[in-house]
């Protein structure tokens, strides 16, 4: 095929939490530029595979942008250098003939590496776990049309809905904040009349958990927003601040 | 083996009342005694884990992956059936019921469709408390879309992310029992056992898939929600981790495996680019609510166009081809995801299809942007339409876009009775793992609709039933030499692969298999390509456990052993999936047999002959598996040949 290119590549490799971890250099001759980032690394780790040596881990699943999974921050930018994609959606053509690539894990306090480029996540979990989500259990709930809620309510929940707890947004923080996360959750549910029930509790317990478990705190720079694979919007950020000091001022 | 159905007595509509009216249930004091492990955090895995939960059972929850949110119900597009009729077109729990067994083919059984028809409604209400941002029209009311098999407008959706806000809304009540201390959560661990005790399912052997040490967990009853086994075929619309694992280790302890054949096509793909494909990007058959399916009419066009010396928006009008609409004026580009696939190929093969491989067919926009204007597309796939651009490189704005089918989804699976209960006793199946619903063809928008109902409002009920003789049972150590021998087994298992030591890496055999599958088990099959199939799976099995290259150690985190375990298992199912492809000479939905078609090129069932759910029964190691029928009876639905004209 004509449109192949060779490249570069520097690749963090660490073998545990305790590893110290260095970067690796490999060459690869070709590289279709068809092929989305990950199927590049796919070609790297049957190379090395063949080469007896051990392969790169990485997380990837869907591999269409939606599982959250895939968490590689490439050339300095959390899921490379194209906007709103996630690292699976990224593709080579983005890249030039000859050129290096450093390929490294999320770092943050929040996402302690597991191995090569795998980090640990659990902790938007337990933010979650912590009050993402309506206390309602199966069962014995009104009719979906019984709430009429505006179309322009629901379609700015469904967007802070959007985000796939990716960790693009902590990955590029100066201060590893994970508030655009937490906002997004914060805002889709308080955006929503089932959700606005508990909003004021919502935004205190998940606040709490976020800034027990490390996350940095915000100082608007909005790199976030950029880097959000998903687009999810800094305003969710404001509302969540807004949502946080109602609760506040009603203690 | 004994299948029973556990069918219910009375008339159909009254099926579910009567089993709940009469079925045995568990008391607040006994279910905190009573522990369930749930397999698999998809739709129907966390609906189900969070739902005992909140009764006050003792749950334990494993997903493969980081998290509960990634499981693959996170990648459905299109949107969830209900019969709710808000837009009083017609429909109703009787039609949806209907039009699942007809879409079917014919191959599902009756009474659990009813039944999820009937719940359908309910899983609706239960989002929308939830706090699914489903569309809604101006009026503050829910929005419906169309789907292909209905001539009703009953699907409810969230852009074309329904699958990930539905699953969402799962996870965040799975979270919220995991706060509350009722689900017990374990993160990148992977069933690799099934533990039987006295003949009944009593715990799983696990593996924690960073430490690469293996756990023995008790449960009074296992459920196993853990997905479809399409990656068989290797390129698919699943994802790269999804597999069929724990279906096959359930089919090795005695659960019989039904209709393994049953693998759905889906019509709207990205097609192939090149050899280095890790998987295929599906294209949400919502898309064909707005979107026409051609081909150019004239072969030298199609030919221009392969060869790039012809674009698409040049051709005219009346030397296009739209075929669907054409063939099946009725239903026109909403047909059953099964006939379109297999029009598509028809197509391809008589020399129409486009692209640079001839292997592709248009999906174009330009009359609906002409009727509606360029924002109200954007508004209903706007996501859909950047996902393509960055795949592809094309505007589908401006140009029509690309599409092939490829294997997106398994029918069949571990077979169940009403319950949910496999032949295992204590071991239970839901959601896409199971075979129950969707006969030979799903429809759209019927997979969420069915993990979310299994979970939701099916297991909370019939688990009840089973678990109700088990208050007694006290909870087991996993001292119990059943765990104890079950774990050394799975040890030794790994232990082996590890032991190989050979030249091929996991990928490449896997590739192979893939190969295999598409070419002899994918959209058109005969006699003698099965048995070709046979034969090569054979050789790619023992070409696996002589030459395959795991690199690393057991210890600590390992990918390729992963994969390699995962893979075993797949060459197991795909030589199950052509066994049973080669038993069933008809063709009826998904399953294709060349030789049984009509003049037109219809799928031709064989009533008189395969009106049975083929369930298949593990017989040991490299033993031919036995094959028992359930014999499907319809009191209700008048069985037809399908008819989409």
């Amino acid at each position: 095929m004509e449109n192949n290119i060779s490249l570069t590549l520097k690749v963090w490799r660490q073998n545990g939490p305790k590893d110290k971890g260095r970067f690796e250099t490999y060459k690869l001759e070709t590289v279709s530029v068809d092929s989305s980032f990950l199927e590049m690394m796919d070609v790297l780790n049957e190379q090395l595979i063949n080469e007896g040596k051990e392969p790169v881990a990485f997380d990837h699943d869907c591999r269409e942008g939606i599982c959250g999974m895939c968490s590689l921050y490439i050339n300095g930018r959390p899921h490379g250098p194209d906007d709103d994609v996630t690292t699976c959606q990224l593709h080579m053509r983005k890249f030039k003939d000859g050129e290096t690539i450093t390929i490294e894990p999320w770092r943050s306090a929040g996402f302690p590496v597991i191995k090569d480029l795998i980090v640990n996540r659990n902790a938007f979990d337990t933010i979650i776990a912590s009050g993402g989500y309506t206390s309602i259990s199966t069962g014995g709930v009104p009719d979906a049309n019984a709430i009429p809620i505006s179309k322009i309510d629901a379609d700015e929940a469904m967007d802070a809905a959007s985000c796939i707890g990716c960790g693009a947004c902590v990955a590029t923080c100066k201060n590893g904040s994970a508030m655009l996360f937490v906002s997004a959750k914060v805002s889709h549910l308080a955006l929503l009349p089932q959700g606005q029930v508990e909003a004021a509790r919502r935004a205190k317990n998940m606040v709490a958990k976020m800034d027990e478990l490390g996350f940095g705190n915000c100082t608007n720079t909005g790199a976030c927003e950029v880097e959000c694979p998903k687009g999810v919007s800094i305003s969710n950020i404001a509302r969540l601040n807004r949502e946080f000091l109602k609760a506040k001022l009603a203690d | 083996m004994k299948l029973d159905s556990k069918i219910p007595q009375g008339e159909m509509a009254k099926k579910w009342s009567n089993y709940k009216a009469n079925q045995k249930l568990v008391n607040p004091a006994n279910k905190r005694k009573l522990d369930i492990i749930v397999v698999g955090t998809g739709l129907a895995g966390a609906s189900a884990a969070a739902s005992f939960g909140e009764m006050g059972f003792n749950v334990k929850n494993f997903t493969i992956q980081d998290s509960p949110r990634r499981a693959h119900s996170i990648a459905a597009q299109g949107g969830i059936n209900a019969a709710k009729n808000y837009p009083n077109d017609g429909d109703s729990v009787h039609r949806l019921f209907y039009d699942t067994v007809k879409g079917g083919d014919y191959r599902a059984r009756e009474a659990n469709v009813h039944r999820l028809a009937e719940v359908s409604n309910d899983i609706i209400d239960q989002c929308v408390a939830q706090g699914v941002p489903f569309a809604r029209e101006y009026g503050g009311l829910l929005d419906n879309r169309s789907f292909g098999g209905a001539q009703v407008s009953r699907t409810f959706y969230a852009k074309g992310q329904t699958g990930q806000q539905l699953l969402i809304g799962a996870y965040q009540a799975l979270m919220r029992q995991v706060n509350a201390g009722t689900v017990d959560l374990y993160t990148r661990t992977e069933i690799v056992d099934i533990v039987m005790v006295d003949g009944k399912a009593r715990g799983v052997i696990a593996r924690d898939l960073v430490t690469g040490k293996f756990q023995r967990h008790f449960g009074h009853a296992v459920v196993l929600a853990t997905g479809g086994y399409g990656n068989a075929f290797f390129l698919s619309t699943n994802a790269m981790g999804s597999n069929g694992s724990a279906a096959i280790k359930a089919y090795q302890k005695g659960a019989a495996f039904a209709n393994p054949c049953f693998a759905q096509i889906h019509p709207t793909c990205i097609p192939v680019h090149g050899e280095f494909q890790s998987k295929l990007t599906l294209m949400s058959e919502s898309l064909r609510n707005d979107g026409r399916i051609w081909v150019p009419a004239k072969k030298e066009d199609a030919e221009a166009i392969r060869a790039g010396k012809l674009k698409p928006t040049e051709i005219a009008e009346e030397n296009r081809d739209y075929y669907l609409e054409r063939r099946y004026p009725a239903f026109g580009n909403l047909v059953p995801r099964d006939v379109a696939s297999r029009a598509a190929k028809e197509r391809c093969d008589a020399g129409f299809g486009v692209g640079t491989t001839g292997l592709a067919v248009y999906l174009d926009f330009k009359s609906s942007i002409e009727r509606l204007g360029e924002d109200a597309i954007r508004a209903r796939y706007g996501n859909l339409f950047q996902m393509y651009e960055k795949i592809v490189d094309d505007n589908p704005y401006e140009t029509p876009m690309m599409i092939y089918p490829a294997i997106h989804y398994t029918m069949g699976g571990i077979w169940v009775d009403y319950e949910l209960q496999t032949s295992v006793p204590g071991l239970f199946a839901a959601g896409e793992a199971n075979f129950s619903d969707h006969g030979a063809n799903r429809l759209g928008a019927s997979a969420l609709m069915q993990g979310l109902a299994d979970g939701y409002f099916v297991l909370p009920y019939t688990i009840q039933n089973y678990l109700a003789d088990d208050i007694s049972t006290p909870r087991m150590t996993g001292e119990e030499k059943e765990f104890v021998d079950a774990e050394n087994e799975a040890k030794a298992k790994f232990e082996k692969l590890m032991a190989i030591k050979g030249e091929r890496s996991v990928d490449s055999i896997h590739k192979e298999l893939g190969l295999v599958m598409w070419d002899f088990v994918g959209m058109a099959r005969n006699k003698e390509g099965l048995e070709q199939a046979i034969e090569k799976i054979a050789n790619i099995k023992k070409e696996f456990y002589s030459n395959v290259r795991i690199p690393g150690s057991g210890e600590g985190m390992n990918v390729e052993l992963e994969k390699a375990s995962r893979l075993a298992d797949f060459i197991d199912i795909g030589d199950l999936m052509a066994r049973d492809a080669l038993n069933r000479e008809e063709s009826c939905g998904g399953h294709f047999r060349e030789e049984y078609q009509t003049e037109e090129g219809e799928a031709m069932r064989q009533d008189d002959k395969f009106a049975y759910a083929a369930c298949w029964e593990y017989k040991g190691e490299d033993k031919a598996p036995e094959m028992h029928k359930e014999d499907l009876t319809f009191e209700v639905v008048k069985v037809a040949q399908r008819n989409y004209k």
